[in-house]
């Protein structure tokens, strides 16, 4: 484990006073961001992310698979994540811990639970077959503020992947075997496609330290955080997920002035995304 | 193995369009990470890789520490997107026997007696596989070892040869090509595959596998390509570091 | 160091015969030739041939100032971080201040800097500090950076002349550990030329007249 020394702690302390931070950056402002489409080519989407120094990269595999019977006409997204120890130094091997499972969830959670992606479209043959999605996200450089740069590649990733008709033909041939129904899935679909999305929610996460808030905190920042909230939300202004973390508190107006932030910064984000991915 | 496909032709051409002495396209960039000491970014053909260094630094759990040198611990890592299949994440026995071999084959490298009770670690990433994964990924290291500032007798470095387009008859092949360097469809139907790994300077193996059908004749054959690939891509692996750092030294004060 | 040519080498480069040079640092010697064993820079310096690293941990010399970074705090020494390979050990025999038998936390802990002087390096690469010699204290107030310890001497420059002129426009208190680590004190506004200034000096390449380039650089953006 990287001891952080008091005195760096110290320093960001009186600078967040004077409303200043460590890279000069505004209270709200974001570091430069890139996001790199397409670059993983056995993936069925991919990108990269870039948030400063902080580098992720994530993957869309797609198969196909059995609905779960509550939901049998709709697909089924599983995301995962993995903090490799490429990616910082205090990054252990191993399965995934608490803060990777979290860090899973919340990014699953923001595209799940708003509806990004029109999982009753990705239904073969209603109760029988249907697509999977994996979204795997891999962290390659870590320097802070993990959720919104795996957030921002899973979501640039869906918008990059094609659902690989081409490539599991044989399969799809064999299914209309055994189930003539999907003739017609097939006859609307001869060839690769793009994901069923819509208009995504975009997650912006704050810190709270010596009582100010920043957004896109960097590590340093991270690690003397008291308090951590991602909010994400849609071209709406609506609030699509939220997520507190760590041992501090936010007042509910902290609260009420981050949600109104993340409106701000997610709509340029949402742009940055756009003119990436040519939607 | 069978090949069904033509994998070279009369003339000794490939599928994709290689001759038998040929590489794939390799590009290689030192020093791509913030956090990492070292790194190095490679494109082998469709292979994309990355390395990350860390260290020397105590070894953790202090029962492996070895009182006397560093050891050197590579962890070869497949990403779930990186296959035509999605990968179960985490480590599977495949990418333990690699982790296991190619760390035994840098430690060979590494000047590990000066730093007793260390630990060198050696991340090694694949973000997308397309035959000869190892090789890459070993080459990977050799060059983010280099840009941690790791002291070391040379710079490793990976390449394969193999043999393709035998005919089989039960068993019982004829014909084929000895080739450099084994694409895709040539590692799926070939019909033997030697990857090495070498210290370039003195040409001492440091990992050979091999697996399929090689006459003696043929295992010279394929070695020596193998190594005078090895001597190719280390080429490439100085003019990257070179590249990185030559702002570093330009005039003398 | 003597003046000469200087080139970038890498692991496993020839850079000399036996016959012509001594082997000095990073360098190993096979067959009569001597071979960089690290990517850094050629020096010669008859009769050695040095390379000096460009990257790499800080390798401890005894007798250098460096900054370190108390790991923890155990009943009669604490671990302390040095950026070297080891946590460096420093005993209470070797502070100024009577520490009582696992009382040591009330004097360092966890997370606190202090300036220390290595005291040995064994040939198991055991590291030891102290604190007792002039000038060296724990560190309250101000900010640290971090450098390539390879960098250093170029940070301190000929004779100190960098440092000189950067402690002269900033008006900072500076102190550069030989590990790679730079305190500076002062003013919120001075502090930060001087952490820009220093970022220059680290990634210009050395030219002629640096020193009077970040001059210049310090001369126009400070006061």
């Amino acid at each position: 484990m990287t001891i952080s020394p008091v005195i760096k702690q110290e320093h960001l302390y009186k600078l967040v006073e004077q409303g200043k931070r460590a890279d000069g950056r505004q209270f709200n402002q974001y570091r430069p961001i890139t996001i790199e489409p397409g670059i993983i080519s056995k993936a069925e989407g991919s990108a990269r992310v870039r948030i400063g120094n902080t580098q992720v990269i994530a993957g869309i595999k797609m198969s196909i698979g059995d609905p779960y019977p509550d939901t049998p006409d709709s697909g089924v997204i599983t995301t995962a994540a993995e903090l490799i120890p490429l990616a910082s130094p205090d990054f252990e091997a191993g399965p995934p811990d608490q803060q990777t499972i979290e860090l899973a969830r919340v990014v699953d959670r923001g595209i799940r639970e708003s509806e990004v992606i029109d999982l009753g479209k990705l239904c073969i043959i209603p109760g029988e077959k249907i697509w999977i999605i994996f979204i795997d996200i891999h962290i390659i450089d870590y320097d802070g503020n993990l959720f919104d740069a795996a957030s921002l590649a899973a979501l640039a990733a869906l918008f990059n992947a094609k659902v690989p008709i081409t490539q599991l033909m044989p399969m799809l041939e064999k299914i209309k075997e055994q189930y003539p129904d999907a003739a017609g899935y097939l006859q609307e679909h001869p060839e690769d496609y793009p994901l069923p999305l819509r208009d995504p929610p975009i997650s912006c996460t704050f810190v709270k330290f010596n009582n100010a808030i920043v957004v896109d905190p960097s590590i340093d920042e991270q690690d003397i955080a008291e308090a951590r909230i991602t909010v994400a939300t849609d071209p709406k202004g609506d609030i699509r997920a939220m997520q507190k973390g760590l041992k501090g508190s936010f007042t509910a107006d902290e609260i009420k002035k981050i949600i109104k932030d993340s409106v701000i910064n997610g709509s340029d984000i949402r742009k940055i995304l756009k003119e990436s991915v040519g939607t | 193995m069978k090949s069904d496909k033509k994998l070279i032709d009369e003339n000794g051409k490939r599928l994709d369009g290689r001759g038998p002495d040929q590489l794939r396209n390799i590009k290689i960039e030192a020093g791509v990470l913030h956090r990492a000491d070292g790194s190095c970014y490679l494109e082998w053909g469709g292979n994309k890789v990355i390395a990350a260094v860390y260290g020397p630094r105590e070894a953790i759990p202090k029962h492996t520490q070895n009182p006397l040198k560093a050891i050197v611990k590579a962890r070869y890592n497949m990403a779930a997107f990186s296959v035509d299949d999605r990968k179960r994440p985490g480590p599977d026995r495949r990418s333990q026997e690699i982790s296991k071999v190619t760390s035994e084959a840098l430690e060979k490298i590494v000047l590990t007696d000066q730093f007793p009770r260390a630990a060198i670690d050696v991340n090694i990433e694949v973000l997308d596989a397309e035959a000869g994964t190892r090789c890459a990924g070993l080459t990977a290291a050799g060059v983010a070892l280099a840009d941690a500032g790791i002291p070391m007798r040379d710079i490793p470095v990976a390449c394969a040869a193999g043999k393709i387009g035998a005919e089989n008859n039960d068993g019982m092949f004829s014909g084929g090509f000895v080739v450099l360097d084994l694409g895709k469809e040539e590692d799926n139907f070939g019909n033997a595959d030697l990857p090495i790994a070498i210290a370039p300077r003195t040409n001492d193996i440091i990992l050979l596998q091999m697996d399929g059908h090689l006459t003696f004749d043929e295992f010279e054959h394929a070695l020596d390509l193998a190594m005078k690939g090895c001597q190719e891509i280390s080429k490439l692996q100085k003019e990257a570091l070179l590249r990185r750092y030559k702002s570093d030294v330009e005039v003398e004060e | 160091m003597s003046k000469s040519t200087r080139e970038i080498v890498i692991p496993g480069q020839l850079v000399g015969d036996l016959k012509d040079f001594k082997p000095g640092r990073g360098t190993i010697v096979e067959n009569e030739k001597i071979y960089s064993n690290v990517l850094g820079i050629r020096y010669e310096s008859p009769p050695y041939i040095n390379v000096v690293p460009l990257k790499g941990r800080y390798d401890a010399v005894m007798g250098d100032l460096v900054i370190g970074i108390v790991e923890e705090a155990m009943s009669s020494s604490w671990l302390v971080d040095i950026n070297a390979p080891y946590p460096a050990l420093l005993h209470v025999n070797e502070v100024p201040w009577d520490v009582e038998f696992g009382e040591t936390e009330k004097f360092l802990n966890t997370g606190d800097s202090i300036m220390a002087k290595v005291l040995q390096v064994n040939i198991e690469k055991k590291l030891q500090i102290t604190l007792k010699d002039r000038n060296l204290y724990k560190i309250r107030g101000g900010h640290i950076i971090n450098v390539e310890p390879s960098k250093v001497p170029r940070i301190i420059g000929k004779k100190g002349s960098m440092i000189g002129i950067l402690k002269k426009y900033t008006r900072c208190r500076i102190f550069v550990g030989q590990n790679g680590r730079i305190w500076i004190d002062g003013e919120d506004k001075n502090v930060a030329l001087a952490q820009q200034a220093i970022h220059k000096i680290e990634e210009e390449s050395i030219s002629f007249g640096l020193t009077n380039k970040i001059e210049e650089f310090l001369a126009s953006h400070g006061q």
